[in-house]
């Protein structure tokens, strides 16, 4: 647990560091969420009911930057070469990884929660339910984008490649999602719970593969 | 399937490859493919009648009419679409387990042809849904959706595959992503019984045999003439790859053998110059 610790303290300094996720992710998250406002003509009724979607749509498109940007640092100057060096496991280095995609998404989710509400009137009435959605969906987009972002790494043409791989790997993640925070908002009526299952089936999934994965990965790129 | 196929699995040497990719076979399967398709489209447009029942009012008719022949088509394209990436996801795991090429040439293969046959499905499907359903695309339908998710994952597998990179490591890659991409084939064969209310499609006609005689042999027909063609032209495909590599890897050893040439060439430059350069300072 410590090494995983580790990893992922190591990808949040260096996020705090750089600022890439506050000057550059953030902004593109806020602008995505401006944009599906305008494409849906800025009716107020129609993004209050559509205001789900829309927020995991720029959720998702998010991720893939911040996929690609766990990627990068570890490209950077060969890091991945001293992150095998150190004899870590390729599991814990997997989930060390994920652990800090996982909260970086958390703190773009809750930026992208505040704009929903002041931009799209949305209101909450399941705060209980909104939360253990996006903490379950939070965990699999984590686990499929640390994942699929060091499949698409190492050839040069990972800004194109990643997100062929990686959105229709977010598909379920996107229906799930959206009709859990539906019920959380209560603009649709249905059992958010039970998707919240699937969802948590979803994050089981990609934290086992992607553990079991990983090694051979990263003896690939070695 | 490794005696249609080539050698049995393992590290084969690379100049064992075949010269070409047709063999008696290839040839005997393409020929049965052939009188197969013949046979099916008589079944299908002459013999096999229209989908039509006695409706409510009286002398009204409902059914599929003459769509349903484009039944005979998608039902056997989605059947093997499911074989083929299942193949793929099979020889995947193996290539992870085992380590050999052949499987990972064959994953490759299957892929290809899968990714294909997944569009013949969704396209038929979606032809077939312009006069039965009163549109080309379902969103409500969860096969549907589904399986267009599996055509765009698959096809997200053959991109990986074309990116150029070192065999090993894009064999690696491709593996683990085409044993990924295998969670969906069960969701998107199973989807019109887990989610009975959320799907247009009839759930399955075939395992309970309520439909026609005639309509039965023919969709039969079908799939195995499309099962006949799927491992005629995954032969193909198969050996098509093993010569890539063959390509791949003479091109490699043609441009070392230039490097090495031109170094020697460079060498005797140096040795002829000192030379000269040794005349030239003698008296």
């Amino acid at each position: 647990m410590r090494e995983v610790l580790l990893v992922a303290a190591k990808d949040l300094r260096i996020e705090l560091r750089s600022r890439v996720l506050l000057f550059q992710v953030a902004p593109f998250a806020v602008a995505t969420l401006v944009l599906l406002g305008f494409a849906l003509d800025a009716d107020r009724s129609a993004l209050r009911n559509f205001s789900p979607g829309l927020f995991w749509v720029a959720v998702l498109l998010t991720a893939l930057l911040a996929a690609q940007r766990s990627v990068a640092v570890e490209h950077a100057g060969r890091a991945a070469d001293a992150l095998l060096l150190s004899a870590t496991s390729p599991a814990r280095i997997f989930a060390g990884k994920a652990l800090a995609l996982a909260a970086q998404l958390a703190v773009l989710e809750a930026l992208l929660g505040v704009a929903m509400v002041v931009l799209y009137d949305a209101r909450v009435e399941h705060f209980g339910l909104a939360v253990a959605s996006a903490a379950a969906a939070t965990v699999g987009i984590a686990a499929a984008g640390t994942l699929y972002g060091v499949l698409a790494a190492p050839m040069g043409v990972r800004e194109t490649l990643l997100p062929v791989l990686l959105l229709p790997v977010f598909a379920p993640v996107l229906i799930g999602a959206t009709r859990a925070f539906g019920d959380a908002l209560g603009t649709a009526a249905v059992n958010g719970w039970a998707w919240f299952g699937l969802l948590g089936l979803f994050a089981l999934v990609y934290a086992v593969f992607g553990a079991l994965a990983y090694g051979p990965l990263l003896e690939a790129e070695a | 399937m490794s005696i249609l196929l080539g050698r049995p699995p393992g590290d084969r040497p690379p100049s064992a490859a075949p010269g070409h990719t047709g063999s008696r076979a290839t040839r005997i399967l393409g020929v049965a493919t052939l009188v197969g398709l013949v046979g099916l489209c008589l079944c299908a447009f002459i013999f096999s009648p229209p989908d039509s029942r006695p409706g409510p009012e009286p002398g009204s008719r409902i059914g599929q009419f003459d769509a349903v022949r484009l039944m005979y088509v998608h039902f056997p394209a989605a059947i093997w679409t499911y074989s083929a990436l299942g193949l793929c996801a099979l020889a995947s795991g193996v290539y992870l387990w085992r380590r050999g090429v052949w499987w990972d040439r064959l994953a490759h293969a299957s892929a290809e042809i899968g990714v294909l046959l997944c569009a013949v499905t969704l396209l038929t499907g979606m032809i077939w849904g312009r006069p039965i359903w009163n549109t080309w695309w379902e969103w409500g339908d969860v096969r549907v959706v589904t399986t267009l998710v599996l055509f765009l994952t698959y096809a997200g597998y053959l991109a990986l595959r074309s990116v150029p990179a070192a065999p090993e490591a894009r064999a690696r890659r491709s593996a683990i992503l085409g044993v990924g991409g295998a969670v969906l084939i069960p969701i998107v064969n199973r989807s019109v019984e887990w989610w009975e209310n959320r799907t247009l499609h009839q759930q399955s006609t075939l395992e309970e045999l309520r439909i026609e005689d005639l309509t039965l042999f023919t969709l039969v027909l079908g799939i195995a003439v499309m099962g006949v063609f799927f491992l005629w032209i995954l032969i193909h495909r198969f050996r098509l790859a093993w010569l890539e590599a063959e390509v791949e890897s003479a091109g490699l050893e043609a441009a070392l053998a230039e490097r090495r040439a031109e170094a020697g060439e460079v060498a005797a430059t140096g040795a002829g110059a000192g030379g000269t350069g040794e005349g030239g300072s003698a008296p």
